[in-house]
């Protein structure tokens, strides 16, 4: 079976210093990869990489078989790969029906075609429900919990219709009902057929969502496999008791 | 509203002034009012770039003296109608903007206002040193005593004002409809973040080089009849101070988020300097410009706007 | 030919001595702009300002201009400390200083400007010292030592705060800050501190600039906005955040200036540096030495 995504050996440099170092890394759809690894060990850059943000410096970033090099991060979400950032950016001035509705307006237009106003409509409706938020539909996103944030977050990547969704820290400084509240959401999405890459420090939630785990060092991928596996690799405990 | 009732609204009202100045012969009306007018259309095409987008652009002056040296250089040629020269300054500043752009605006918006700046300066002392178009001389345009349109003689001054009229008519409807449209939206996620509008699939680069086009163009079409309002361009004239500063502050102090703030903000600060011309030094009110620019941003970064919107909100709430 | 080459040979050494000038010049927008991701673009007003108290204390009580601006420094550097609380209050700590603090700058700039026309009128100002008028000959070369002395002076405080931002704890902090500020944060260094203390100091060089300014050529307010292409020309070419790295794009520029001025005429000047920094934001904003 062909990936979804192959990342073809990438490196990415900021000046002298080495953030990817040849990093191979497939993805095969319907998979839930976990992507794990010590703070500064490149999980960021990787994904800004994959998304289009920054652009790898050499090696090649496949997507469905099409490479992406050199496309602009708008564009490889038209082609299906959405991500959640860190630090959720919503939009400021736009409550959150609105904040839904531009990846649809830009994305899914873009694919389909224009759709009826009250179509868009109810699909931003639904959406929110789907994270549980349709209840603040229409307000703004400087009233949202921390909570409420990722999970907006994480709505307006799905509304993209993605194909692959990379959910970068969705979990950070969430209580335990909360990280299980997004990780059931998670796999409700997965469920739908989004192929999802978990980038986590959470080792919980991790271990119970991914069916397989890799696992990033200062910039070089020392394990790739079953997350049971991968946990008692003697290099990965290393990386992380040695911090 | 739709648009076309809007557009009609602004013809009603702009003819309404243009007739009361014309039948009660108030001649200033007409010379200061087209400051004003030209002050609408300078603030509404910044706030298109900058209010929407968030993208500051310092050198409003550059795409205003470029269409204003365009009619200059045609007119050397052999003088032109002014709503044709209004057409060529369009064109010409678009192309600029679109340019300038082009070069610039991959980067962050802090190196693009820095460019436009530079890209002002680049533009002057190219003029400057052009002595076709008068160089540091100046040239000098030759107006007709009194223009026919629609088989009426119009006075010189009277026929620009409309002209300004129709340009500020312009771009008022171009900035509204703009705000109320998928463009504007997009425009939105620029401004509110730019790198989850890319994420989003927003295509970021191309939206705001249809701004800074746009915008240079209707900054352009403001700068064409002005050679003939003036009669005598000179660089520092054309590139002057009041122009970057105002088309900057007026929409500011007016209010960014909306089309209607440029429009307050002309209004208010344009009559206020119209009104200290003649009671103070041009230089005192600059800095009362300067300092309202600061006070404002410090303040009340919504503007007037923005503060009217929070009284409404505060008074709908109780 | 040989007239032509010794033209061009002090053409370039004009132009060097320009270039270390520049350099004082450029360190504070370095500092602001390149380290703290603050766009200044009232530096050359308060570069001018510099000059003007230069001027008025030079003229009026005898004072070297230098050393008027040496007294200043303190001043300009609680100046530079109040007016960085003020944009964190508005601007930086709501996320909105990219229009705003941009807009506010401008204002600054605006206010300055105008505030000295209004004192001082529009009218050139010069100073008078014992080192400007001779000239230093080599052979045949020249170097006046109007322009000899602020480059050498300014190389002195270059020199300074290199060594300041590499060796002191400070020094080092606002470097950091301006790479990661949460690991500062955790070094329990407050960044927000820190970078008070920067854009004082920041605007302290402006003091020295200004004076070193007023003894190269003669000032109106309006020669500040001439500088500000020139100033984040150097910044941007020398790479932002690389203070040696500005020296150099610093004594580039200053060269540049100088063969254009003395070959094409001085009017073409202003157009060589503000060219140069289109040029690279088009073509290599990382600059020369960038990060």
């Amino acid at each position: 079976m062909s990936a979804l995504l192959h990342v073809n050996n990438i490196s990415k440099r900021f000046g002298g210093f080495v953030a990817l170092d040849q990093i191979e890394l497939e993805v095969h759809e319907g998979e839930r990869l976990g992507l794990i690894g010590p703070n500064g060990s490149g999980k960021s850059t990787l994904v800004n990489c994959i998304c289009g943000t920054l652009q790898n410096e050499e090696g090649q970033v496949y997507f469905d078989g099409a490479p992406m090099n050199g496309l602009a991060a708008h564009q490889r979400t038209h082609r299906g790969v959405a991500r959640s950032f860190q630090l959720p950016r919503p939009f400021h001035s736009l409550n959150l029906v609105d904040n839904i509705r531009v990846p649809m307006l830009y994305t899914v237009h873009k694919r389909t075609g224009p759709l009826h106003a009250d179509t868009v409509d109810a699909r931003c409706i639904e959406l929110l429900r789907l994270v549980g938020l349709d209840h603040k539909a229409r307000q703004m996103p400087r009233d949202l919990t921390q909570v409420e944030m990722r999970k907006l977050e994480l709505a307006r990547a799905v509304a993209a219709e993605p194909k692959l969704l990379i959910a970068d820290e969705s979990m950070a400084g969430l209580s335990h009902s909360e990280i299980d509240d997004i990780l059931s959401l998670l796999m409700r999405l997965n469920e739908r057929g989004i192929t999802i890459i978990l980038i986590e420090h959470i080792m919980s939630a991790v271990m119970k969502f991914s069916q397989r785990l890799a696992v990033l060092v200062s910039g070089k991928k020392v394990a790739d496999g079953k997350p049971d596996d991968v946990v008692r690799n003697p290099e990965v405990v290393r990386a992380y008791l040695g911090q | 509203m739709s648009t076309l009732k809007f557009t009609l609204i602004c013809a009603f009202v702009g003819a309404g002034v243009w007739f009361g100045g014309h039948l009660f012969g108030i001649g200033y009306l007409f010379f200061a009012g087209y400051t004003i007018l030209q002050f609408i259309v300078l603030s509404s095409a910044w706030n298109i770039l900058g209010g929407y987008c968030g993208y500051v652009n310092f050198g409003s002056a550059a795409f205003f003296a470029l269409g204003a040296y365009t009619t200059v250089f045609f007119y050397k040629f052999y003088p032109l109608p002014i709503p044709v020269l209004i057409v060529l300054g369009a064109v010409v500043s678009g192309i600029v903007g679109l340019g300038m752009g082009y070069l610039t605006l991959r980067l962050r918006g802090a190196f693009f206002a820095i460019a436009t700046l530079a890209m002002a300066v680049v533009l002057q002392t190219l003029v400057v040193n052009w002595d076709y178009v008068g160089g540091s001389r100046g040239a000098y345009i030759v107006r007709t005593e009194s223009v026919p349109v629609f088989g009426f003689a119009l006075e010189y001054i009277e026929y620009l004002f409309l002209l300004m009229m129709v340009l500020a008519i312009v771009s008022l409807v171009a900035s509204r409809s703009i705000a109320r449209s998928q463009l504007g939206f997009g425009f939105a996620t620029i401004r509110d973040d730019e790198l989850a509008a890319e994420a989003s699939g927003v295509p970021t680069l191309r939206l705001k080089l249809i701004a800074t086009t746009i915008s240079g163009a209707l900054m352009g079409m403001a700068g064409a009849p002005f050679p003939y309002y003036i009669g005598y361009l000179q660089p520092a004239s054309a590139f002057g101070l009041e122009y970057g500063v105002n088309s900057i502050a007026m929409p500011i102090i007016g209010g960014t988020t909306s089309w209607v703030g440029p429009l307050i903000g002309a209004i208010l600060l344009g009559s206020l300097q119209q009104l200290a011309t003649v009671t103070i030094p041009s230089a005192v009110n600059l800095l009362i410009v300067g300092l309202l620019l600061v006070t404002f941003v410090v303040i009340a970064p919504n503007g007037i706007v923005g503060l009217v919107q929070e009284r409404l909100r505060a008074w709908r709430a109780k | 030919m040989d007239f032509q080459f010794d033209l061009f040979i002090n053409a370039v050494i004009a132009g060097l001595l320009l270039g270390g000038f520049y350099a004082a010049v450029t360190v504070g927008v370095s500092i602001s702009f390149g380290m703290l991701d603050i766009v200044n673009i009232a530096h050359p007003a308060f570069i001018i300002l510099g000059s003007y108290i230069a001027y008025f204390f030079s003229a009026n009580f005898g004072v070297d201009p230098i050393i008027v601006s040496i007294i200043a420094l303190p001043v300009f550097y609680a100046l530079g400390y109040a007016i960085y609380e003020l944009y964190y209050q508005s601007f930086e700590r709501r996320g909105q200083e990219s229009l705003r603090g941009l807009a506010f700058f401008f204002g600054l700039l605006f206010v300055i400007e105008v505030s000295l026309i209004l004192v001082f009128g529009v009218d050139y100002r010069y100073v008078d010292a014992i080192y400007i008028g001779p000239t230093l000959h080599l052979g045949n070369f020249d170097f006046p030592l109007r322009m000899l002395v602020p480059c050498v002076t300014s190389l002195i405080v270059f020199g300074g705060l290199q060594l300041f931002v590499t060796r002191t704890f400070t020094g080092r902090a606002i470097m950091a800050v301006s790479q990661d500020q949460l690991a500062l944060q955790l070094m329990a260094a407050n960044p927000i501190r820190i970078k008070r203390i920067a854009f004082g100091i920041s605007i302290a060089t402006a003091a020295l600039a200004g004076a070193l300014l007023v003894i190269i050529q003669p000032v109106e307010p309006s020669v500040g906005r001439e500088y500000i292409g020139r100033v984040f020309a150097i910044c941007v070419l020398g790479g932002l955040g690389s203070m040696p790295g500005s020296l150099v794009a610093a004594m580039l520029l200053g060269v540049m200036e100088s063969i254009t001025s003395t070959f094409y005429g001085p009017s073409w000047a202003p157009a060589v540096s503000f060219g140069f920094l289109l040029l690279t934001l088009a073509f290599r904003p990382a600059g020369l030495f960038g990060r």
